[in-house]
């Protein structure tokens, strides 16, 4: 099965990005695809890069890095949602002025219509958060 | 891309400020009119009190987009549910919304209610006939 992931709250605060990181490899690994992991609202702040989560606990950020190399998925950081709490790439500090970048590897920042082609392209769009 | 329509419903279940959910969903539902698929948009729970008409923002120092409903009908988005047990539950009915409504183009722009009030056994039958729901 086709799957689209939504994710809609933040590391560390919210259980559903943990949530969400166990269903995208449990799904993987019954041999589903996954067709894109979408990050709206809080859930953009899964894609800093300058996340320092104590030694003892994980690293919700690295983690989805991994994945997305592991299995070459498409996460995309919502733009509009990311724009407003600091989620930057090289693109987006160029277009607002921004003196410095925070997005971490596997992730790209792009539009809500990706969340939007996810639903049309995908078998079932699952989506985690309150 | 649209070789296929869906049904996607966008389901609004919380209330207007006290977190950016509601906006940021009525950002998917504008963004997603573009995309050509059958549309409609769910009030229930707390959802409801983002249609409630007469809303002034200007104590809390954000910004008021509930005129932003109104244009729903202008992106061809006419198909609006609102739960009835969620309004009697927060002692509100239909008259303290907000009257949106579309223009029927193949009635001569006749313009036509947008909001269909149903009781939370109808609205399950509605979701259930969904392809993809966005849940906010």
């Amino acid at each position: 099965m086709k799957l689209t992931i939504q994710v809609n709250e933040g590391p560390y605060q919210h259980q559903s990005a943990d949530s969400a990181y166990f269903f995208a490899k449990a799904a993987l690994e019954k041999g589903h695809e996954i067709y894109r992991i979408f990050f709206y609202h809080d859930g953009v702040n899964n894609g800093t890069r300058l996340t320092t989560p104590p030694q003892d606990d994980r690293n919700v950020v690295a983690r989805w890095s991994e994945l997305a190399q592991e299995h070459d998925i498409d996460m995309v950081l919502c733009v509009a949602a990311a724009q407003r709490r600091g989620i930057v790439d090289d693109g987006e500090a160029e277009r607002n002025g921004k003196d410095a970048t925070n997005m971490a590897p596997g992730f790209r920042i792009s539009g809500l219509g990706q969340l939007i082609e996810g639903g049309v392209q995908s078998d079932r769009l699952v989506v985690f958060g309150d | 891309m649209a070789e296929e329509t869906k049904k996607f419903m966008y389901i609004n279940r919380k209330a207007p400020y006290g977190t950016i959910y509601a906006w940021e969903a009525l950002e998917v539902v504008l963004i997603g009119a573009a995309f050509e698929q059958d549309v409609s948009v769910t009030f229930m729970d707390d959802g409801v009190y983002q249609l409630v008409k007469g809303q002034d923002t200007s104590g809390i120092g954000m910004k008021n987009f509930s005129p932003t409903y109104a244009a729903l009908g202008d992106f061809e988005i006419t198909k609006i549910y609102v739960e009835k047990e969620s309004l009697e539950e927060r002692g509100l009915t239909l008259d303290d919304l907000q009257h949106l409504v579309w223009e029927d183009e193949d009635e001569d722009w006749a313009e036509k209610d947008s909001i269909r009030l149903v009781n939370r056994a109808e609205l399950g039958d509605v979701l259930a006939d969904q392809d993809v729901l966005f849940n906010f």
